[in-house]
């Protein structure tokens, strides 16, 4: 499996980040980055980092399946994460989450069938104090509304 | 960059005091005002002196626990050959807290020099700041930070001159609350699945690669710099007694000003809410609050007349936390405040052991079950004393977490749940509707 | 001793050593402290928090496998808050477990069940939807049932730190976690079973005996392995004469819970359709049914009538039928052409010890010896209870393991030192005599390429180190060792004595002999590997199939397997250790009983044919084995003590080979076993 140049940078800049024979430690990382270029968490993907840090794709599967933002099916162009804990809650998070279903066709963990668009109700993402919150991709956007939303979404049409 | 509410004047500001200063994030602002002052302060200092210094300004973890740092530090074994690590928590994913991201992203240099002045205490080459992944923004820009260090000469070999020698890294996490608890965390950085470790040994001993480690939050080593720079007792003053200094609070919910501000350990709850949060929006009455992120019991609106700090919230029966205060006004539908952090520690439990993984999903489905209109009068007493069953009896902290606000809500808001399952023509009888 | 701690549970003074976990404490004190995850010898988890106990002073219930003894704890395992607490862990654990106990191969022994009987609620308050996912199969042996999990690791552990394997792991989170296996959806690894038998509850379960019969339904019956030379207790399950499980869960024999996908599941050959339950004439060519008593007077003709004649005996039959028929060949058949498939050169290797300080090491070195050597074998593959043994050491004292081989090995990643060697092994040896000398003493494991010259220059290499050196030459079979012991050779007799007169036939000699009269093979198959020289010979075959050898045959008499008789095997390591007979097969007799009936219609008087009576004789007469009776009576394991002194061999060493075979092959036997053919990773292969 080949990666882009820039990663395979990373990746090399990453093993020199732990002590000697403790290259495991990079796994995450590796595993968020990778991610990122090539749209899930694929086989290939957890058998060449495997291969890489000297470990078994058990034991790469068992990490993936841990954590909740790795992914083995490829999300949306923009995957839209709709935070409803406690906070934004408070101020309507669930209803935006409850509009961008609508709005997007589809549920929960799910995309559309053109993959522009996927859509998730996410744990807290940090970002409380300006709730309610949600990220697309990685940018994060605060103090949503149902008619912010509407704007950012059809911005990204 | 900007910042994300308006200071308040009646903050005071000792570890967000460059927030909002052009470039406050640029090494050369950092120098300008003061930065690496400390750090060259206790380059002359022994370690033991630099604990004192710590010890002397009553510095108290800020990631939730409270754990006194000066002692935290003066655990690490020094005299071994076993390397040493510093380990910063930045894995900010309690509900309700968001200022980790603040003290990175606008004054990181103040965090690299705390690490810098840790490390000098134990003798650590290198460190990792953990960062959650949601945060790939805040990762990003502490990798440029990184950098500018390194070509600076503030990270790497002889720092500032100094002959001291440190390598500092940032590590991203991938999404997982579990790994905000510092062993957990360790598991991740070393890249397991973030699954707590059995302690003892604890992170001081063993910690990072099994080597002893520094494990605190970004916000406590953030603090440590004016602490060395004007004194242990100059910083302790800030704040009460036992309670030093400053925290970051991040006011959330039905306020008018919600935000991230720093406060004086010791603030009355009920002043920060109305002078610096700007009292209730729309006019509503307060109905309760959770005071340092969703782990915490829930106060009533009139036991709110506290001061914050950690020996007060624990009177008053609950935790300092976090940070994350996040306030409730009267509309606020108590059972499904309950629902939601319980479906929140369900999908955050990691699975390891039974009393948590059991347990969190009983009740989340209990308290869905109520919600729905399903529940019996029963349920009721079933949702605290399951809570209670799980208090105390799991493997690490996150069962606890989960127990806390349940068991505070049930008792303080009872009526609440009780009218939910009155609207259930069953709930009388012991026939209970399963589904 | 100093090191002896004092503290009080449930009001009982108790004494530990320092570091004893209180759990291990309290069960030396005969208080139990129930526990699923903490296993013995295993990885601590703290994830059950079944043994939640109050400590004084301590602000909660501690987890009673995690906390060490210390001196003035006071302890309480059965206070209120402790039988609450376990009380409320076991309703949590039924919450999500389907309570299919009618259905599940697990009632009857399982841990949950017995834990709910004496600790846990007698109503269910959960209400709720369970979760459920269904059933998976990951091998032929090996299902697992999700939802019945209780994710105490147990499998985890006992396949990654115990066999070394790591095929098993924990994927997703929270109540979704679940086990999953190596690859994806099935496993490959050992498929020795461990997992299933570790198991407390019925999630995993195993593919030979699922829904096959209830626990309390069997009789089981703790004999000894006949595949390898390790020498495993094997507790088989017997219902309706027939064997329906293998496991070792009461930890009886050497072995303790120890073993491998043979000695679990490849018990199955003994009920394979093709088993011989007549015994064969040649008739016109061709072999036909005959009765017992015609073919016996058909084989003592020919055996009267004489000739020249070569005996072939087993690495599998028990020591007594070993015994009695070198005596026949001896005593009564007059010649010394007696041998077997030689797999280690035992026989080199007590000569070069002679007169030295070093001795012969057991299966407890293995796990007890401060470092390991292993030259040119692949023990994981073909010695696996030993190499079981070297892992926990190595885990448990953190024993040095060395490592000799031609080509990678499991033991490599525990190894502090590893080369890999061709032909020439000695050097390889050699390249590790400075870390070797470090060590403050040393047990060798050879197998078959260290022979003759070979065996006296690794016992010369283990002397120059100075230290103390213990030695283990393997072999293959489960008494390839007791064969040899008995005598079952051309040069020497019981106890390694020389033979009266000259030296007879070596295997390969007689295969050769072109003027061959009689051949009797006793549950061997010569003809798998040799052509037979001489067209006349008379052929006799004893076994339990109608193998290569039989085939040639005029007369085949059908043998009971090691399963179906008493009597004694010596293993790899010179342990002696007792056969019982659990089934048996219609129309089979121990080889034992076929000599004995030979014997009568020879009018040849052997003495009291059984298994006890030959043993008393072989106890009087087999140097090393005037071993305590009751401990092999007991189901133990002696130890023999062999000759000290030069052996006076005659033969080459050379003829020595092992089969090397892996962990899915023993020889012929291993095609009858459908579990051992099914599995995917048989016939496996050595070093890779």
């Amino acid at each position: 499996m080949t990666f882009s140049p820039e990663l395979e940078a990373r990746f090399a800049d990453l093993l020199t980040h732990y002590p000697p024979g403790r290259q495991r430690g990079a796994l995450v990382p590796m595993l968020m980055y990778a991610q990122d270029e090539v749209g899930a968490v694929t086989p290939d993907l957890m058998e060449e980092l495997a291969k890489r840090l000297g470990i078994t794709v058990l034991q790469v599967d068992e990490v993936v399946g841990y954590y909740s933002m790795l992914h083995k099916k490829p999300q949306g162009k923009y995957h839209v994460q709709i935070c409803t804990n406690v906070a934004c809650m408070l101020l309507g998070g669930a209803e935006i989450y409850e509009h961008a279903c609508h709005k997007l066709g589809v549920g929960h963990k799910q995309t559309q069938a053109s993959g522009k668009f996927s859509l998730e109700e996410v744990e807290c993402i940090g970002a409380c104090s300006w709730a309610p919150a949600i990220q697309v991709n990685y940018d994060f956007h605060h103090e949503m509304t149902i008619g912010k939303l509407d704007q950012l979404l059809e911005g990204l049409q | 960059m900007k910042l994300y509410n308006p200071p308040s004047p009646l903050e005071t500001k000792v570890i967000s005091k460059r927030f909002g200063v052009p470039n406050s994030w640029r090494l050369d602002t950092y120098l300008a005002t003061g930065g690496f002052e400390a750090f060259k302060k206790a380059m002359e200092m022994t370690p033991d002196q630099i604990i004192d210094e710590v010890k002397a300004s009553s510095l108290r973890g800020r990631g939730g626990a409270g754990f006194p740092t000066g002692l935290k530090w003066s655990f690490v074994p020094r005299n071994t050959d076993a390397p040493r690590y510093i380990v910063v928590n930045g894995d900010e994913s309690e509900p309700g807290t968001c200022k980790d991201r603040l003290l990175i992203e606008h004054d990181p240099f103040q965090m690299i020099e705390g690490i810098l002045i840790a490390a000098r205490v134990v003798g650590a080459t290198c460190g990792w700041v953990y960062i959650r992944g949601e945060y790939r923004y805040l990762i990003d820009h502490l990798d440029s930070v990184l950098k500018e260090a390194y070509s600076r000469g503030y990270l790497g070999k002889n720092i500032a001159g100094t002959g001291f020698d440190f390598d500092l890294y940032s590590q991203t996490g991938a999404g997982a609350y579990e790994c905000g608890e510092e062993s957990a965390l360790l598991e991740s950085l070393e890249g397991k699945r973030g699954v707590p470790r059995i302690r003892p040994p604890f992170p001081a001993v063993s910690g990072a690669f099994q080597s002893p480690t520094v494990l605190n939050n970004v916000e406590t080593f953030s603090s440590v710099p004016e602490i060395i720079r004007n004194g242990g007792k100059w910083y302790a003053d800030l704040g009460t007694p036992k309670n030093g200094g400053t925290r970051m609070v991040c006011l959330a919910g039905h306020v008018n000003k919600p935000g991230v501000y720093e406060v004086p350990l010791g603030m009355n709850m009920n002043y920060f809410l109305n002078e610096i949060g700007g009292g209730m929006r729309g006019g509503k009455k307060m109905k309760a609050l959770i005071p340092g992120g969703s782990s915490c019991p829930i106060l009533r609106a009139d036991e709110c007349d506290i001061p914050m700090d950690y020996d007060s919230m624990a009177k008053a029966g609950t935790m300092l936390g976090s940070g994350g205060m996040m306030v409730m006004d009267e509309d606020t539908d108590m059972v499904k405040v309950a629902l939601r952090i319980m479906r929140f520690y369900k999908h955050e439990s990691c699975g390891w052991c039974i009393p948590c993984r059991e347990g969190t999903t009983w009740l989340q489905k209990m308290l869905a079950r109520i919600v729905d209109g399903n529940g019996a009068m029963r349920d009721v007493d079933m949702v605290g004393e399951l809570a209670k069953n799980m208090l105390g009896r799991t493997f690490c902290p996150l069962g606890d977490a989960a127990a806390m606000p349940t068991i505070s809500i049930v008792e303080k808001f009872r009526p609440e749940f009780e009218a939910y399952v009155a609207r259930n023509p069953f709930a009388s009888s012991e026939l209970v509707q399963v589904g | 001793m100093s090191n002896t701690v004092k503290l009080t549970i449930n009001d009982t003074a108790v004494e530990a050593p320092a570091g004893t976990l209180l759990i291990d404490a309290a069960k030396l004190a005969g208080i139990e402290i129930p526990a699923f995850c903490y296993y013995e010898g295993m990885a601590l988890q703290a994830a059950c928090r079944m043994c939640l106990v109050e400590i004084e002073k301590a602000p909660k219930l501690m987890a009673a496998c995690v906390v060490p003894v210390a001196e003035g704890m006071v302890v309480r395992t059965e206070s209120p808050a402790v039988v609450k607490a376990r009380k409320t862990t076991l309703e949590f654990l039924l919450t999500n477990h389907p309570l299919d106990c009618p259905v599940c191969d697990k009632g009857g022994e399982c841990e949950l069940q017995d834990m709910v009987f004496k600790y846990g609620a007698g109503e269910s308050r959960f209400t709720e939807v369970k979760q459920h996912v269904p059933e998976k199969q990951w091998s032929p042996v090996v299902f697992y049932d999700g939802p019945r999990c209780i994710l105490c690791y147990r499998c985890v552990r006992v396949c990654g730190e115990g066999m070394g394997v790591g095929a098993l792991g924990i994927v997703n989170r929270g109540v979704a976690a679940e086990i999953a296996p190596s690859h994806g959806d099935h496993l490959e690894c050992d498929e020795c079973g461990a997992c299933i038998d570790i198991c407390p509850v019925g999630a995993l379960t195993s593919g030979a005996y699922r829904y096959k019969t209830r626990p309390w339904e069997m009789e089981h019956v703790g004999t000894i392995c006949t595949h390898c030379s390790n020498g495993c207790k094997t507790t088989l399950g017997v219902r309706n004469n027939e064997i329906v499980r293998g496991n070792n869960r009461d930890r009886s024999g050497l072995n303790g819970e120890f073993l491998c996908v043979k000695g679990r599941y490849a018990f199955d050959f003994n009920h394979h359709p093709d088993r011989l339950q007549t015994p064969l004439l040649r008739v016109n060519g061709k072999l036909e049914e005959v009765s017992w008593s015609r073919a016996l007077q058909v084989i003592v003709e020919k055996f009267k009538a004489g000739g020249k004649t070569g005996v072939i005996g087993s690495t599998r039959i028990a020591n007594e039928e070993a015994f009695l028929l070198q005596k026949f060949a001896r005593t009564v058949l007059k010649t010394n052409n007696i041998d077997h498939h030689r797999s280690g050169d035992v026989v080199t290797l007590l000569d070069s010890l002679s007169g030295k300080s070093a001795t012969l090491g057991t299966s407890d070195d293995c796990y007890n010896a401060k470092a390991v050597l292993i030259v040119g074998a692949d023990l994981s593959q073909q010695q696996p209870f030993l190499a079981n043994q070297i892992r926990a050491n190595y885990r448990h004292h953190k024993a040095g393991v060395y490592v000799a081989t031609p080509g990678a090995v499991r033991e490599d990643k525990i190894a502090r030192g590893a080369v890999r060697t061709g032909e020439d092994w000695l050097s390889g040896v050699e390249s590790l005599r400075d870390k070797l000398k470090g060590e403050s003493e040393l047990l060798v494991l050879f197998g078959d390429s260290v022979k003759g010259e070979g065996v006296r220059k690794l016992v010369a290499f283990g002397e120059s180190l100075g230290i103390p050196v213990k030695y283990i030459c393997l072999v293959d079979y489960a008494n390839s060792r007791g064969a040899m012991d008995m005598g079952l050779l051309p040069d020497l007799g019981p106890g390694y004595h020389a033979v009266e007169g000259a030296a007879g036939l070596t295997l390969p000699q007689m295969m050769a002999a072109a003027d061959l009269d009689l051949l009797w093979v006793v549950g061997a198959n010569p003809l798998a590997r040799h052509k037979l020289a001489s067209d006349k010979a008379f052929v006799v075959v004893q076994d339990l199939f109608l193998t290569e050898t039989a085939q040639r045959a005029d007369v085949v008499l059908p043998a009971a397997s090691a399963y179906e008789k008493n009597g004694t095997v010596t293993n790899v390591c010179g342990q002696v250790q007792r056969l019982k007979k659990a089934v048996e097969t219609v129309g089979a007799k121990s080889d034992l009983a076929i000599i004995g009936l030979i014997a009568r219609g020879m009018g040849v008087n052997l003495g009291k044919v059984d298994a006890d009576a030959v043993f008393a004789d072989i106890q009087k007469s087999v140097r090393g084995y005037n071993v305590p009776l009751p401990v092999i009576v007991t189901g133990g394991a002696a130890q023999t003590m062999p000759v000290n002194g030069r052996v006076p061999a005659t033969v080459l060493p050379e003829l020595i080979q092992s089969s090397r075979d892996t962990l899915f092959t023993t020889g012929t036997l291993t095609r009858y076993s459908k579990i051992l053919n099914e599995v995917l990773e048989a016939p496996g292969g050595l070093y890779r």
